[in-house]
């Protein structure tokens, strides 16, 4: 009796790991940079960061 | 027979073929799709709108305003090329942007768009000021749902009306200062507004066949090549007094009168050659199409060095 064939899903190409691998370090940073972004602009403003008037 | 072909009736065979393809998209894919030159005029004139804007802003405030409008122009890109990907493929200026061509799925272009434009509002929002967040949600808004889904395939006044969208940038930075308007936003806003008509309609008139081959109704299409160089005239006659009117109401000195009305006088002559010229010379149409980037430039720039210079030196050494 043969087994059934596994199913592998969806096979990434070398290039398309590639891709999805500097794609994900651009999403890091970028959601790095904008940690930072809030740190320092909390800093910058201090308590009046909750004060937005129009 | 009409020019325009069904071109913008149709959505979807690049949509269809790549859905179900693994993305081998690359960072710079996602760059292209934020269209960077559009991008950086945008951030330019906003940064003219926040530089000559009465009031203290924090060098780093300043900062993040002027990024989120970059991101925000940049969403507006992405959802642009999502929504017009069927008849970009079929223009010769847009068939190699990475939608048509395969390189980013129509999903990932507009859950790029969506996330970035989400992101630029709420950021701007929570660290600048609500009205210029509001601003800048508007004028995603307007460019996406009202001149790319509405505008752009059903009237030759696209880019009129469109051209509202492009020119709210200056008007940002001047909220994200002031957290509020006046005049002088008001009149950046219709320098930028007037100019879009001939600035496009320049490019139309030796674009046409590609314009008619996507269905897309540009003026040259729809009305021909005669009615829009009048048109173009006409905008341009409303344009140049509009570039000279921040000297003549006390917003700009001298040095801004003068290149106003020199750079106003070039695209006056620019666009009465483009009026008498005929098909199948176009050498008047380019002349015009570039010198009206290097005329925006000129006015913001001045601008800029004579209103804007100082101050923002003064912001960054407080």
């Amino acid at each position: 009796m043969t087994e059934p064939a596994k199913d592998e899903g969806v096979v990434l190409t070398e290039a398309q790991k590639r891709a999805r691998r500097s794609r994900s370090i651009a999403i890091a940073l970028a959601l790095v940079a904008l940690i930072v972004l809030f740190y320092v602009m909390t800093l910058v403003k201090g308590p009046v960061v909750l004060i937005r008037p129009l | 027979m009409s020019l325009i072909s069904e071109g913008a009736n149709f959505r979807g065979p690049i949509v269809a073929s790549t859905l179900a393809e693994p993305s081998s998209a690359s960072v710079g894919d996602y760059i292209a799709l934020m269209k960077p030159r559009v991008m950086s005029l945008v951030v330019f004139t906003a940064l003219v709108g926040l530089a000559v804007a009465p009031g203290h802003l924090h060098p780093l405030t300043g900062f993040t305003a002027l990024l989120c409008i970059a991101v925000g122009a940049g969403a507006s890109g992405a959802l642009n090329m999502w929504y017009d990907a069927d008849i970009d493929a079929l223009m010769t200026r847009t068939a190699r942007r990475p939608v048509p061509m395969g390189r980013v799925q129509p999903g990932e272009a507009l859950a790029f768009g969506l996330t970035l434009a989400c992101f630029a509002v709420v950021v701007l929002g929570l660290l600048v000021n609500v009205l210029a967040a509001a601003l800048l949600a508007f004028t995603i808004f307007f460019y996406v749902a009202i001149y790319t889904m509405w505008l752009k395939r059903s009237t030759p006044q696209n880019i009129v009306i469109g051209g509202a969208a492009g020119a709210f940038p200056p008007t940002i930075g001047w909220a994200a200062v002031t957290g509020s308007l006046s005049l002088e936003p008001v009149l950046l806003f219709l320098i930028i507004f007037f100019w879009t008509p001939p600035h496009f309609w320049a490019l139309a008139l030796y674009r046409t066949e590609d314009y008619a081959r996507a269905g897309i109704p540009m003026l040259p299409v729809v009305a021909g090549d005669v009615s829009t160089r009048r048109h173009i005239m006409l905008y341009t006659l409303v344009l140049v007094p509009l570039g000279i009117a921040p000297w003549a109401l006390g917003y700009a000195g001298v040095l801004y009168g003068v290149v106003a009305s020199v750079t106003g006088a070039i695209m006056l002559a620019l666009a009465g050659q483009v009026l008498q010229e005929r098909r199948p010379v176009e050498r008047a149409c380019r002349h015009l199409f570039a010198f009206s980037i290097l005329y925006l430039f000129l006015l913001f720039a001045t601008l800029l060095v004579e209103r804007g210079w100082g101050g923002l030196i003064a912001r960054l050494t407080a």
